[in-house]
């Protein structure tokens, strides 16, 4: 090892970040070296993203210090952030949106070399992509401009990327897909590159991670080598007992009457939990979206509303940026309350107050808001949102991106709760764990249904199979 | 919330400067009518104001640029059927309202059913609006009959008549957009329009309920202005197109849609009224004082929106 690559890349000591009254990081200490695969973990609102914008430069600290080994700042020192809430332009291609961050890139014919440098990161992270540089970002799906975010994070722009931190970076990524990026990173690190790996899949970060660092509450509370850590004392280090969900033993119970069925053959029964998975964009959020809108209307929404959504896509399908928590938990169940058309705004505070406490949204007040919340958080007030309605039909677009696991498993008692009191899930996940909890699956394989499962068939090895063409003949 | 970062509290410290400047150069006097004045005149641009905010509330690319031939239509029509007779100013108020909501169940018909981006729907429609006025009319100007334009032009409480309409019209909105479910959907559909049908709000309906809206505010400011200008005339509404937008931006309600500003309307309207008649009593020609109310009004939204910004 030379002495440049046993410098450490960045060091915190002490950083601190307070937004008003809320901690946001409360003394951090940390230092990165090349050659490092930090795995950082914690509860939605522990302080992760708040830690991952004081090392990028996206904040400036309140009180603690940041170093850099070259250069002042985290640009120079070659610091590459990739979101989990996804930052390209939707109107720009794939080429331009590398052009945003890469300002060497000008003159005319700039686009040339801009195709070709992001053509090569996609080759090199993700081969046999299939994504277009000349693609519209908005012609993607979710995964695919993850895949471009993740690329551009570490394509060389110009200097090199010598500390990547990726945030959530396979919440939207099949299994196949984030497979490749966790090799990739292991081939990074081992030729000395740096990466903070941000994951609520603890699964992942074990794989990937040299070392690993657990924040609650804005602090570092544990920090020790991916060895010295089972997955229990993680999870029990980020301080959420998991309830070990009984095995759902009650193998076959009865459902009601069939409520859902649509051309395509998707079908759910009264009280009963539908999965939906298959490799990601091969069909499963359309379907939903499209069973969603077939059963609402645009014209009239009256009190009893059929289906409701929970969306995963936060910024695109659910959440109401400009509104505080409060407005954005009743605003489908608005009409159920009003009197001559007039909200009920004290009963409206009431269920508000009453899923801050049921789901665990981490807030002093319902009233802030919802942009002050942290990613997982939004999600879990866009269950709120879904669950205080009382419609038979709960459809979920993959909702648990960047959730926690303690919260997850909260979630999934709750579903459980409410399928036994007949409600209706048809649920999208790209996390076959989560598939596998549901009562039926539906595989998608290009748009269409490839197969159903059923009781003791859904088992991942069954998902897979029937999510690949089994006869590669073509 | 500080009261600094209200954004319409500007529209209100502009009226005040613009009205304090304005007495600065008579000492004093005349502050009673020069107030009486605004209001009056601010009135009008406050109705069809409040109806273009709940339009531009929709969200970009929202606006309706047919309130000034809507305002003709209604009021030409409107006093036609009244011919000047006496106890005939309940049929020419329901016929006035009957034209507004005609004329804005055609925008959104346009806007719904042909696609049309709701800048040309409306616009191509109030050349419709406009040839049928003047088709109507003929040139004559009928004068309202004698009651009614007692009425728009009389005073109750030292208040003008028609700052009391406008005046519980801004209550009914802002009670409709903070309390109502309907403000509620219409809020949501602003800030998004795909979310909000993700979450149940009926987005169409949403949009038909505040195009009419706008159209039947409209009507109501042509029906109020013929009768206190002594008849309709094919150029009233010209000068209300422009001013409709600028009090909407300068009262603070949001251009990106989902989020409106009732009292910021009144305010900015008031300012509006003075900040001509400030120019008028200095002494500045037409060419200066349009481009001085340009920069004004330029400045107060950047004024407004970087104080935004901070909060």
């Amino acid at each position: 090892m030379t002495d440049r690559e046993s410098a450490p890349l960045v060091t915190l000591t002490d950083a601190a970040r307070h937004f008003g009254p809320v901690r946001a990081l409360d003394g951090v200490s940390l230092s990165v070296h090349p050659g490092d695969c930090i795995g950082l973990v914690g509860h939605n609102g522990a302080g992760k993203s708040t830690l991952v914008n004081l090392i990028n430069g996206g904040l400036a600290p309140s009180s603690g210090e940041i170093a850099f080994d070259a250069g002042a700042s985290a640009l120079e020192a070659g610091v590459r952030s990739v979101f989990q809430e996804l930052s390209l332009c939707p109107n720009l291609t794939v080429a331009e949106n590398l052009r945003i961050s890469h300002s060497g890139l000008k003159g005319p014919g700039w686009r040339r070399p801009a195709r070709a440098e992001i053509a090569r990161s996609l080759d090199t992270i993700f081969p046999g992509h299939g994504i277009d540089p000349d693609a519209e970002v908005d012609t993607l799906s979710i995964a695919e401009r993850q895949m471009v975010e993740i690329a551009i994070g570490f394509a060389p722009r110009g200097t090199e990327a010598r500390l990547v931190i990726l945030d959530e970076p396979t919440s939207s990524l099949d299994a196949g897909i984030a497979d490749q990026l966790l090799s990739h990173v292991r081939r990074y690190c081992s030729e000395g590159g740096a990466v903070i790996f941000i994951s609520h899949m603890l699964g992942e970060v074990f794989e990937v991670a040299t070392r690993i660092i657990v924040l609650k509450d804005g602090k570092a509370v544990a920090e020790r080598a991916a060895g010295g850590f089972t997955r229990q004392g993680l999870v029990d280090a980020m301080g959420h007992v998991t309830a070990d969900t009984p095995e759902t033993a009650e193998a076959a119970r009865d459902f009601g009457a069939e409520v859902v069925r649509t051309d395509q053959g998707l079908t759910a029964r009264e009280g009963e939990v539908v999965g939906l998975s298959g490799l990601a964009g091969h069909g499963q959020a359309v379907a939903l979206a499209r069973l969603y809108l077939s059963r609402t209307s645009s014209w009239h929404a009256g009190r009893r509303p059929e289906v409701v959504f929970v969306a995963g896509d936060r910024q695109r399908d659910g959440i109401l940026p400009l509104w505080s928590i409060l407005r954005n938990i009743t605003v489908s169940i608005l009409p159920q309350g009003a009197r001559r058309g007039l909200v009920d705004r004290a009963a409206e505070t009431r269920v508000a107050q009453d899923w801050k406490a049921r789901i665990g949204i981490r807030t002093e007040d319902v009233t802030n808001p919802v942009l002050s919340l942290s990613g997982g958080n939004q999600q879990k007030v866009l269950f709120a949102r879904a669950l205080a309605s009382p419609a038979p039909v709960v459809i979920m677009d993959d909702p648990m991106r960047g959730v926690d696991v303690g919260t997850k498993q909260d979630v999934y008692a709750m579903i459980r709760a409410e399928a036994a009191r007949g409600r209706t899930f048809l649920w999208y996940s790209t996390e076959t764990e989560e598939v596998c909890q549901c009562d039926r699956v539906f595989v998608f394989r290009n748009h269409e249904i490839s197969a159903e499962l059923t009781g003791a068939e859904i088992t991942e090895e069954r998902i897979l199979e029937a999510s690949f063409e089994m006869q590669e003949a073509s | 919330m500080s009261l600094l970062s209200k954004p319409w509290l500007w529209s209100w410290v502009a009226a005040a400067v613009a009205f304090s400047l304005t007495l600065g150069l008579t000492s004093g006097r005349g502050a009673g009518e020069l107030a009486y004045a605004a209001l009056s005149f601010g009135a009008f641009a406050a109705i069809v104001g409040l109806g273009q905010m709940l339009v531009i509330t929709l969200g970009p690319g929202n606006v309706d640029l047919s309130i000034p031939a809507t305002m003709t239509l209604s009021a030409t029509l409107a006093l036609k059927a009244m011919g000047s007779d006496p106890n005939t100013a309940m049929l020419g108020l329901v016929i006035a309202l009957a034209v507004g909501l005609g004329a804005g169940l055609a925008n959104y018909a346009l806007i719904f059913l042909l696609r049309l981006p709701p800048i040309i729907a409306t616009l191509a429609a109030s050349l419709v609006y406009q040839s049928l006025a003047i088709w109507s009319n003929r040139g004559l100007r009928i004068k309202p009959p004698e009651g009614l334009a007692d009425f728009s032009t009389g005073r109750f409480l030292g208040l003008p008549n028609v700052a009391w309409v406008g005046l519980v019209l801004a209550i009914v909105v802002w009670v409709v957009l903070e309390r109502s479910v309907w403000g509620r959907w219409l809020l949501a559909t602003g800030q998004d329009l795909r979310v909000a049908r993700l979450a149940g709000v009926p987005v169409e309906l949403v949009r038909a309920t505040t195009y009419t809206s706008v159209a039947v505010f409209a009507s109501l400011a042509g029906y109020l202005l013929a009768s206190f200008s002594g008849g309709a005339a094919l150029n009233m509404g010209q000068e209300y197109l422009l001013m409709s937008i600028a009090v909407v931006v300068i009262g603070g309600t949001s251009i990106a849609g989902g989020y409106s500003n009732v009292p910021g309307v009144w305010g900015a309207a008031l300012f509006m009224f003075l900040v001509v008649s400030m120019l008028n009593s200095y002494g500045a020609g037409a060419g200066v004082r349009n481009v001085l109310t340009g920069t004004i009004i330029i400045a107060i939204v950047i004024a407004a929106s970087t104080r935004r910004a901070r909060t």
